[in-house]
């Protein structure tokens, strides 16, 4: 064991004092490049601690010198998105539907601002795009049940069907086979009729009975010919397009028990301005009249 | 410290464990090879510095500027070219040829790139010129390096840094003048008005033409660069190559005024090739990694050997085949035509030719198409089925075009651009669409068919150009239930 320094004879450094099974450890110096790194990031971390919020205390934090938290940040840059949008929206709270509608910049605005209102709030049951399900009209195609002008679907969005708010789309449809209107006989003949309206096979004895039950009981909101009447919501039932399907059992099942489905009122949770917008991407998603 | 370490390293074992950097000194030097590279470094410098001030008239709303890139707008400009960022295997091609055109050189001629063309060379060289005027020639700067600090010696080496960051702040400004309109930027740097990246970049640019070209110099050749460790592989023995005629230069040795050149080499050992060399090595030990083939030291030599009464060309630039042809006293004869060069010049030729046929069939017409995937179709009160898609035109011709989209393939298919008033018309037929020069038209597409008996009908958007009849065609699937 060496006592005192010892230099390395290749290198000129000195040779510690430790030894492991004959070996020897250089005292190399840290590079100066090195070391002079390290003194600037513990330098960086004490100002970084001053400045910034970091150093956990019992029931909170430091503060930090600057003041500056996470969540200001990002209501200062939502705030100044907002104040980007101000102007668009303004313009559309002032602009008329058809207006927005022919201002291919508010258009494109109402229908960027529209889908996004759309998917947070419609999309769970309009599914993206207004593809719709069972029960949840498609609103990209061209069969409407409240009518597919701007301002239909406008006073729709606004006000809802079948809900609490005195404006909202009413009609109810009657339970024609759980309150004993029809005989099950009547509703199978009436549902037979349905498919021959909507050019689908059905049985031409039963079809001929249905259409007088049809005459009798449905015309008078689905129209003599079974066309609809978008005032009262009654569906149109001669086009292959169905709410909740237009084979033979589900006829059935509508007719017997009825179906009167309801819609929020989004005048009541949503601005003026976001329903605007609503309504024109809605219109826009191809069904549009 | 360290040197004198290494060299009782050296001394002791006979292997040197680590070999610190020695800085090196090169002395300036005068002849024909050190003329060419000062022509050399004022062309390139020239190009470099002027290239982003030349004008080119792109008509107006187009920027003037002959050499452009410009990122927020996503274009780049070389005179006549335009180029969108989906082309950049333009930029891919460039680079192969530049690639395969080195190759070339490099096997024909050597390392005439590094010595004369690299900015690694062409900016040190710029330093060292820098150096040469405030802190003298080599002796003065090695007397100048090993005094002790006083105030002319702090004057000197003040007055070296200011002007090589003067260079270098001119180099990373020109840099930035690239992707920004020159004379604009120009002004706002002088008023301090330009913005942060530009501040930035030019910053990076200077920072780094100062370390490199200043600090680190041939390290960056011997160390840093991929390049002169696999360009062997271009070489071989017909490529130039600065070549000490050892057959003429040994045995060296030191040599009186009229001593006898009898028996004894041409070199008298003066080491001149050595203090001119800008990356410090001997040129006598033969061909090295070192050596980036400027050629200084055949300048050097050839001052000496005038000195001494010999023929010049002691060092030349030589083939290591001619070498030996000499040395045998044949007549040396170069052979460009070899296997290598006439792969190379085919390469280079085969890739040129597909770039220039490319760029010449280029379409100022460009379609994208993305379809709809929620709903995927939409059924039709009539039965039908309508799609919907969302169709990009890209104009890449400089004005206003009308576009006539049609859609091939779809039998009895009536095509609507909601963006437009007109009526839905036939598929085959097609719609007009203006879009705007230097733009991208989006619209949306419905394509609304009788309903088909397969889930997937395949069909085509061709978009046709009316006053040119140039076409572009996407390939599209048309969705449906099926049965």
């Amino acid at each position: 064991m060496p006592t005192k320094t010892e230099k390395d004879a290749l290198t000129g450094r000195e040779i510690r004092d430790h030894e492991w099974d004959g070996i020897h450890e250089l005292d190399t110096p840290l590079p100066r490049w090195w070391l002079y790194t390290l003194f600037a990031t513990i330098a960086f971390a004490v100002v970084y601690c001053l400045l910034y919020p970091a150093i956990p205390l019992l029931h909170s934090h430091s503060e930090g010198m600057l003041g500056y938290t996470n969540r200001a940040a990002l209501v200062q840059s939502t705030e100044r998105a907002a104040a980007q949008q101000a102007q668009f929206i303004d313009r559309i709270r002032a602009a008329s539907l058809e207006d927005i509608r022919k201002n291919p910049e508010l258009l494109a605005f109402a229908e960027t601002g529209g889908r996004a209102a759309f998917n947070e709030n419609c999309a769970p049951c309009h599914r993206a795009g207004g593809a719709g399900a069972k029960g949840y009209p498609n609103l990209a195609d061209d069969d409407w049940l409240w009518g597919g002008t701007l301002a239909a679907i406008h006073q729709t969005i606004t006000h809802g069907v079948r809900n609490a708010d005195p404006d909202s789309r009413q009609s109810q449809m009657p339970r024609f086979g759980a309150d004993k209107l029809l005989t099950p006989q009547q509703i199978s003949d009436v549902a037979d009729y349905v498919l021959s309206l909507s050019h689908q096979p059905a049985p031409a004895e039963a079809a001929k009975r249905g259409a007088a039950v049809f005459a009798e009981n449905c015309a008078v909101c689905h129209g003599e010919k079974g066309a609809g009447n978008p005032e009262i919501g009654s569906k149109n039932l001669t086009n292959g397009i169905w709410l909740y399907g237009g084979d033979k059992a589900t006829l059935v099942e509508t007719i017997t028990n009825a179906r009167n489905s309801s819609m929020p009122a989004w005048g009541a949770r949503l601005d003026p301005t976001t329903i605007k917008m609503l309504a024109v991407y809605v219109h826009s998603l191809g069904g549009g009249q | 410290m360290a040197p004198a370490h290494a060299q009782e390293a050296h001394d002791q074992e006979g292997i040197p464990l680590f070999a610190p950097h020695e800085k090196v000194y090169p002395r300036s030097v005068r002849g024909s090879v050190r003329r060419v590279k000062w022509a050399v470094l004022a062309v390139c410098l020239t190009l470099y510095y002027a290239g982003p001030w030349l004008r080119w008239d792109r008509g107006p709303g187009h920027p003037h500027q002959a050499l452009l890139i410009d990122m927020p707008a996503r274009r780049a400009y070389f005179f006549w070219i335009e180029i969108w960022p989906q082309e950049v295997y333009y930029f891919a091609g460039l680079l192969i040829l530049g690639a395969v055109g080195l190759f070339l050189v490099t096997s024909l001629y050597g390392r005439v790139w590094c010595g004369y063309t690299c900015p690694q060379t062409v900016w040190t060289d710029l330093f060292l010129w820098a150096e040469r005027l405030t802190e003298g020639d080599r002796t003065q700067r090695i007397r100048l390096d090993q005094q002790p600090w006083s105030a002319r010696k702090l004057a000197r080496k003040a007055a070296k840094h200011a002007l090589w960051l003067l260079i270098a702040a001119a180099t990373g400004g020109a840099w930035v003048m690239y992707f920004n309109d020159a004379p604009t930027l120009a002004r706002d740097l002088f008023r301090l008005h330009a913005s942060l990246p530009q501040w930035g970049f030019m910053a990076l640019f200077t920072g780094t033409t100062y370390l490199l070209a200043g600090w680190v110099r041939e390290q960056v050749c011997t160390y840093m660069c991929p390049w002169p460790r696999f360009q062997s592989a271009m070489i071989d023995e017909d490529t130039l190559a600065v070549t000490y005629r050892r057959w003429r230069g040994e045995p060296r040795g030191k040599h009186k005024k009229d001593e006898s050149w009898e028996g004894r080499g041409d070199c008298i050992d003066c080491k001149a090739c050595i203090a001119v060399c800008p990356t410090g090595i001997d040129i006598r030990d033969g061909l090295q990694l070192e050596c980036i083939g400027c050629g200084l030291c055949i300048d050097a030599c050839n001052d000496i050997m005038d000195k001494v009464g010999r023929p010049r060309g002691l060092i030349a630039f030589d083939t290591d085949a001619n070498d030996a042809a000499r040395r045998r006293g044949e007549t040396p004869r170069r052979r460009l035509l070899r296997p290598r060069t006439v792969i190379y010049a085919a390469v280079l030729l085969l890739v040129a030719t597909v770039m220039a046929v490319a760029l010449a069939r280029r379409s100022t017409v460009e379609v994208s198409v993305l379809a709809d995937r929620s709903p995927l179709f939409v059924r039709l009160s009539d039965g039908g089925i309508r799609n919907g898609y969302t169709l990009k035109i890209e104009n890449n011709a400089g004005e206003l075009r009308i576009y006539t989209v049609t859609a091939a393939g779809l039998p009895g298919a009536l095509l609507h651009i909601a963006e437009l008033e007109a009526p839905p018309a036939a598929a085959e037929q097609g719609v007009p669409v203006a879009v705007k020069g230097d733009a991208i038209g989006t619209f949306r597409v419905y394509l609304q068919a009788p309903r088909p008996a397969v889930r997937e009908t395949p069909f085509a958007f061709v978009v046709r150009d009316a006053d040119s009849g140039e076409t572009a065609r996407y390939d599209a699937i048309f969705r449906g239930p099926g049965q």
